[in-house]
């Protein structure tokens, strides 16, 4: 069954996200909000931790935290899907049970 | 605490400023000005609006002297100095105002 | 009157995520009126709080970014933003929103505030200073 891992952090202050995509088993979700969306973005020096996982865990980043911080959709790494605050709760309710990467 | 305009009760803290800035309106300033005992002139607007228009820009009340620097420049300097906006609004520009003009007490303003 | 002293506002945390990038700005904002010579570091997360098209309406907070754009009103002029930070990030110069001051001494001419260093640089910027402080 699978797991809804949720990361917070900047993946550039603190090893959440690294963490998380190492633990993280196929077929898992990973939704980044808050800070955790700077993950999403392609081309940057950790852009290599969610692409060394693609076809294996599913990523999800939150739109309205994007959106805050100037992030435009075309800057995210391919495959990621941008949910909205309802969007959370179906992913929270799809998957068997959460976890923080705080 | 509220103001009441028109029948319609407007929040404002401790002080009288606007607990939300997006109630604001020309009749809610007008009755704010009358609880700080002045009369709403054009003078007294043309600051107001320039404060409500620098707000909506930076998302910052300007702090006195910026404001002052700020009026020299566009209004010309027998506008843009203290003399002048302490006799429109005797108790502080910083403080009357930027009450009136529905924004947050200016930040650093004491 | 004593003697002017330089004053670095070190920025090195994302705007929202925490409240440090907004805390620095009004201390900025605050510190102005004491007419020394400020100026901002933007290091490490601290670049993103200069990214261009913040829009929080979907977080009900406040957008605080455009007060960046009035720090030159308030006679601060100097923001320094490191290029490896932006350049690890995936920024370029281009993301992040113009910054500028008018110069009272060149007849109100419109000069870029933002000041784009690498990282040997900034570390000079930083042992300038007589004061640093941190957020």
């Amino acid at each position: 069954m699978s797991t809804l891992h949720m990361v917070n952090k900047s993946p550039f202050e603190r090893g959440a996200m690294q963490s998380c995509l190492e633990h993280a088993l196929e077929g898992d979700g990973v939704l980044l909000f808050e800070d955790g969306v700077y993950g999403a973005v392609k081309g940057s020096a950790v852009t290599g931790l969610i692409e060394n996982k693609a076809g294996s865990v599913k990523v999800y980043v939150l739109g309205p935290d994007l959106a805050a911080r100037g992030i435009a959709g075309g800057r995210l790494i391919e495959g990621i899907t941008v949910v909205d605050y309802p969007g959370f709760v179906d992913l929270v309710t799809a998957h068997k049970g959460t976890q923080s990467w705080l | 605490m509220a103001y009441t305009v028109n029948g319609n009760t407007v929040e404002h803290d401790e002080e009288g400023y606007l607990t939300d800035l997006n109630e604001w309106s020309e009749d809610i300033a007008l009755e704010i000005a009358k609880a700080q005992n002045l009369e709403m002139n054009e003078e007294r607007w043309e600051v107001v609006n320039f404060l409500r228009n620098y707000y909506d820009e930076y998302q910052v009340a300007p702090a006195i002297r910026v404001l002052t620097k700020a009026l020299a420049k566009t209004m010309g300097p027998e506008k843009g100095n203290n003399k002048y906006l302490y006799e429109l609004f005797p108790y502080g520009p910083a403080k009357q105002a930027c009450m009136i003009a529905g924004l947050p007490k200016p930040t650093g303003c004491v | 009157m004593s003697q002017v002293k330089k004053f670095l506002y070190v920025n090195r945390k994302a705007p929202y995520g925490t409240i440090y990038a907004l805390e620095s700005l009004e201390v900025v904002l605050i510190g102005a009126a004491f007419d020394q010579d400020v100026s901002l570091a933007f290091i490490d997360d601290g670049v993103f709080q200069l990214a261009k098209g913040q829009d929080t309406k979907g977080l009900g907070v406040k957008n605080f970014s455009p007060t960046y754009r009035a720090l030159g009103d308030y006679g601060v002029t100097k923001l320094y933003v490191e290029k490896e930070a932006l350049a690890e990030r995936g920024l370029s110069e281009d993301d992040l929103m113009p910054v500028t001051y008018e110069d009272e001494n060149d007849g109100f001419a419109e000069k870029p505030s933002l000041i784009f260093v690498d990282r040997a640089e900034m570390a000079r910027v930083m042992a300038e200073q007589d004061v640093i402080l941190s957020f």
